[in-house]
């Protein structure tokens, strides 16, 4: 059976390309599925999208590669949210908001765990975090 | 006068404390011996319960002497990192408050404000050994000449700094929920609308004031973990109220006894005083406080093998009641309800989010534990007791 994969991807667009309908390109072309988690277009045009891009292994690798050929700045969403494990103090203030439960309690240890596969970039946790561990840049 | 059929007293507990042999536990390990022995067999047993608690704890603060210059000052304004420093005390002494918000903070004028640095930030970055901008303004005197002094100091370079907190380790508090129809901004955090979250404190069967609910060792002069150091309860804390409801173990329903502690600030670490930026709200510090309890009969016993379930608290709602206040409790629940992560309130399953720390809590209790058994920690008779409830 082919294999498939889902992955959480940030797209960056530049001002120039922004009216371009790539990411109706990018499905119709590699077959993929989408699901737009997060998107904002910036004052001077640039634009942000957050995206959840399923299909085969084969045409999701290639997806990427034309977004990256067409200058789109390509990357995973863990990439962008952490937990500053320097400034937790596993409170657990977050784990009440997060809607993917990404944020959760090890019950044994009391630890706050982030799974960044999870996480869907809404930044509920970052407001909601009074030490300020948790750092979304994504916009 | 009750009759106990073990008796111990503070003299003896800290003689096997000094000898190494001290039978020390954790507040959460002495359920399970007073389970398994019952409370008399337990008494005999342990010497030291010892507790923690890891929240944010607003009414910190603290004394700053930082020495005279040349020419002399007599500091009538003060700032560290731009955030304001009570001066009023001598020429240069101030207090710095744990929620004073740095100048030129929008404070909520863009709402939700960020509070991202004040008085809090202060104290973790002066423990930390980080440099401060020191700033203070004089108005000049015969002795006192001079107008401004302006430098970057660390806490090494003060003569004196000494954590003084007003109120601490507030025995029980309340579980906040927002029956509006927005979200809101508070001391108790984020509260989504409609009941979407409920927000607590206190790491329960392992805090403090829980273990020893009528205050029969707790007093003035007990020594603590404070902020990584020794320090001292100094005082009953501000608000101290032992009057409220309790239960049948005597442990309050509601918010009651509090404790004014004190400690050298130079000896702490930012692992154990961290600041806190609540959104809407202010700035706060997370205050690490652990205090050891002996066991000096069975009675002690029986109080510190207090379990998560046996402790309430009252849910209020912070959207409309609690501003106005004419807060009427809209329920009782358990800690044990609370730590699971869900309550179910008028049937409706809210999702529970602490603010008190269960992991750091649990790191003090063991550390002050570690510390008692080395002889580096003996236990201080209080002085003076708290104020019990009025019979």
């Amino acid at each position: 059976m082919e294999q498939t994969v889902s992955r959480k991807i940030v797209i960056h667009y530049t001002a120039d390309i922004v009216d371009q309908p790539i990411i109706c390109q990018l499905v119709k072309k590699h077959d993929l599925v989408f699901n737009i988690l997060k998107a904002r277009i910036l004052p001077r045009r640039e634009g942000v999208i957050v995206l959840e891009l399923s299909g085969s292994k084969e045409n999701f690798d290639a997806g990427i590669r034309f977004l990256k050929e067409k200058g789109l700045k390509v990357e995973p969403l863990s990439k962008r949210v952490n937990q500053n494990s320097d400034r937790c103090v596993h409170c657990g203030a977050c784990t009440a908001f997060c809607p993917t439960d990404a944020l959760s309690f090890d019950m044994t240890t009391m630890k706050v765990l982030f799974d960044k596969e999870k996480c869907n970039g809404c930044e509920l946790c970052v407001s909601a975090c009074p030490a300020r561990a948790m750092e979304v840049n994504i916009f | 006068m009750k009759r106990h059929k073990v008796h111990k007293s503070y003299a003896e507990i800290n003689e096997r404390i000094r000898q190494g042999k001290a039978v020390v536990v954790t507040a959460e390990e002495m359920i399970d011996i007073v389970e398994r022995h019952g409370e008399v067999e337990a008494a005999r047993r342990v010497d030291v319960v010892t507790t923690g608690t890891f929240s944010p704890m607003c009414s910190s603060g603290a004394f700053i002497n930082f020495g005279h210059s040349s020419p002399r000052i007599k500091a009538h304004r003060v700032w560290l990192n731009d955030v304001p420093a009570y001066a009023g005390l001598a020429a240069v002494d101030c207090y710095i408050g744990a929620t004073e918000v740095a100048e030129g903070d929008p404070l909520n004028s863009v709402y939700p404000g960020e509070f991202n640095y004040g008085g809090g930030h202060v104290i973790e970055d002066l423990v930390a050994g980080n440099v401060i901008r020191l700033r203070a303004e004089g108005y000049g005197t015969d002795c006192y000449p001079a107008r401004k002094v302006e430098k970057n100091i660390t806490i090494q370079d003060l003569r004196d700094a000494v954590l003084f907190n007003p109120r601490n380790c507030y025995q029980n508090y309340s579980c906040a929920v927002n029956m509006s129809d927005k979200t809101i901004y508070t001391y108790m955090g984020m509260l989504r609308p409609r009941m979407g979250n409920a927000n607590y404190a206190t790491s329960g069967q392992l805090s403090p004031l829980f273990n020893d609910p009528y205050y029969r060792t707790i007093g003035v002069g007990t020594r603590v973990f404070l902020g990584g150091a020794q320090g001292f309860v100094a005082w009953p804390g501000t608000q101290h109220n032992p009057n409220v409801k309790r239960g049948k173990n005597g442990v309050p329903r509601e918010g009651a006894g509090t404790l004014a502690l004190i400690g050298n600030l130079k000896e702490m670490s930012p692992q154990w005083l961290v600041g806190a930026s609540m959104l809407g709200y202010g700035v706060s510090l997370y205050v690490g406080v652990g205090i050891p309890i002996p066991i000096l009969d069975e009675e002690m016993a029986r109080y510190t093998a207090v379990k998560d379930e046996d402790i309430y608290t009252q849910i209020y709602d912070y959207g409309m009641d609690y501003p106005k206040g004419t807060a009427r409790s809209l329920g009782e629940v358990s800690y044990k309800e609370l730590r699971s992560g869900q309550i179910v309130l008028n049937g409706k399953k809210i999702y529970t989010a602490p603010l008190s720390s269960y992991y750091k809590a649990r790191e003090i209790a063991h550390l002050l534990k570690e510390w008692i058994e080395e002889g580096k920690f003996v236990l201080g008779e209080p002085q003076m007791p708290l104020p019990g409830p009025t019979p």
